[in-house]
């Protein structure tokens, strides 16, 4: 096997809130252009590990952290924060969009990286839109509110507002637990698409979703990744006997 | 009908009752004092000056003395009250200093007026030397006005969902940026509504001004800052109870006037509540 491009490094990640401990000893490798699934039971540190990377987490006052975080061949915690978050861009849980019109979602991204112009923001805007599948259903009502589009709308909405900041690395923390099947399955059309130019990490407590989405997959249990393989190997043959448990739906 | 039902009629008559209680007074002061003052206001009461002991005339440099102090106040409060709220919600950690701030901010909204006028008098006419003057009136309510300012600041501020500061942090925003397009903006109709509250309580208080600003008579426009000026408040005790023979419903018209100041301040924050709200779709 060829020697892969590592985009992201976790060296012996362990995070806290408070004294409770959430992450333990994790070190995973994030590939180029990989799609990462991760999958692992509600409060098994999924998301703390996916915050850990943009450093979302340390908004939280009691939030501490130690181990290393390679991004880019470079320790992140000498990146700046506008910068990481800027190259690592998250998609949370619910659809989160800003009470403004669908333009302005997406052209705020842009707007506070100093583009001034219109010129410059329009085609920004209508590609990201276009890279996130929703272009065509929301060329021509550009400016109306983005609250009213539904759910799954909303979501794309989100990712073409990540994408229009020309991120290297895109987060997704189980982007579709409020959406129906359909509006799922444009998610994962878009993120397929997108596998091209980004690396992917996926939270999901959906393992079918896992199967279908990622390439390479995590199982995260109880603050500790158990395992990480190629997602076909990990579905088939896992090494982990709590792997098999839980993919098995024997618990979770 | 069943019981559960009847029960729930007999509250519900009840709140209602309650709630005409609360609405009733408000009424009954307005009735009464635009029917007892209504008669005595004028183009030249409006616009005058007082004659005659304040027995004729007008109250015009009341009314101009009562704005000066507004706009004074709100110039000294506002900037100082919504910097620090913002400060304080979105900066500051949670330590025993900024918890001993919060809770000075609280304990300051229980202080007498007349306290605030005694300190005011002390620090900005006597120590800092200002006089009996509108900069020293304003100071004193400007600082009476803070706590309201910040803690109605702030609650504006904690009621703006956490989400939209993550997703512009999240999109690489600094925290500034952040304040500035995705959490002020939202806030600002609950700020205008604190604001104003506490700008047109500022705008009816005797205590404060009574040794800071306030003249007894002085029927000429302030000339600077550091002029005294008559005010509306102020001017309603004296003519109600330092002059003997004053026609009651001139007292009536002037408290009417004071009434529709701070009622037209309520004018103005509403309309601009409806265009900030409009700007943002929620």
């Amino acid at each position: 096997m060829v020697e892969q491009d590592i985009v992201i490094k976790t060296v012996n990640l362990n995070c806290f809130y408070g004294d409770q401990q959430v992450l333990r000893d994790v070190n995973l490798d994030v590939y180029r252009n990989e799609i990462l699934g991760v999958i692992g039971p509600a409060n098994s540190g999924k998301t703390t590990f996916l915050r850990a990377l943009n450093r979302l987490n340390s908004l939280n006052i009691n939030y501490r952290q130690q181990g290393e975080i390679i991004f880019e061949n470079q320790n992140q915690q000498e990146i700046d924060d506008t910068l990481l978050r800027r190259k690592i861009g998250i998609i949370f849980a619910m659809p989160q969009v800003l009470p403004v019109s669908i333009y302005e979602n997406v052209a705020y991204g842009p707007m506070v990286h100093g583009a001034k112009n219109k010129q410059k923001i329009a085609p920004l805007v209508e590609e990201s839109l276009k890279k996130a599948y929703l272009w065509d259903e929301v060329k021509d009502r550009l400016h109306s509110p983005a609250v009213k589009l539904s759910g799954g709308q909303q979501q794309r909405l989100c990712i073409a507002r990540t994408l229009a900041v020309e991120p290297d690395v895109i987060l997704y923390d189980e982007p579709c637990s409020g959406l129906d099947p359909i509006s799922t399955a444009k998610v994962e059309d878009a993120m397929a698409e997108l596998a091209r130019q980004y690396t992917q990490i996926l939270v999901t407590n959906n393992t079918k979703q896992a199967a279908r989405v990622s390439r390479r997959c995590a199982f995260f249990l109880m603050g500790k990744m158990v395992e990480v393989d190629r997602t076909q190997r990990l579905f088939t043959h896992p090494r982990d006997q709590r792997t098999d448990d839980y993919i098995t739906g024997k618990f979770g | 009908m069943n019981g559960a039902k009847a029960r729930q009629k007999i509250a519900f008559t009840i709140l209602g009752l309650i709630t005409l209680l609360v609405v009733a007074p408000i009424v009954l002061i307005i009735y009464y004092v635009v029917s007892r003052g209504w008669s005595a206001i004028s183009w030249e009461f409006l616009t005058a000056a007082p004659r005659n002991g304040m027995k004729e005339g007008g109250i015009f440099p009341a009314i101009v003395g009562t704005v000066l102090l507004i706009v004074g106040t709100m110039l000294f409060a506002l900037p100082v009250g919504i910097l620090s709220a913002v400060y304080l919600v979105e900066y500051a950690k949670d330590n025993l200093f900024t918890r001993m701030i919060k809770l000075s901010v609280v304990n300051l909204s229980g202080i007498p007026s007349i306290v605030y006028g005694l300190f005011g008098f002390t620090l900005f006419v006597v120590f800092l030397g200002f006089g009996t003057s509108i900069l020293a009136g304003s100071l004193t309510l400007a600082i009476m006005s803070l706590p309201v300012i910040i803690t109605a600041t702030k609650e504006a501020l904690e009621a703006v969902p956490m989400a939209y500061r993550e997703i512009s942090l999240s999109l690489g925003a600094t925290r500034w940026q952040t304040i500035w397009y995705c959490v002020l903006p939202y806030a600002i109709p609950g700020i205008l509504t604190g604001t104003v509250l506490s700008l047109s309580r500022a705008a009816g208080e005797t205590a404060p001004i009574l040794f800071t600003v306030a003249a007894f008579y002085l029927p000429r426009l302030p000339r600077s800052v550091f002029d005294q000026a008559m005010a509306l408040p102020y001017h309603l005790y004296v003519i109600s109870t330092q002059v003997p023979n004053m026609p009651a419903k001139l007292s009536f018209a002037t408290g009417l006037v004071l009434i529709g100041l701070v009622c037209l301040m309520n004018l103005v924050s509403i309309v601009l509540r409806a265009h900030f709200r409009k700007k943002k779709q929620w």
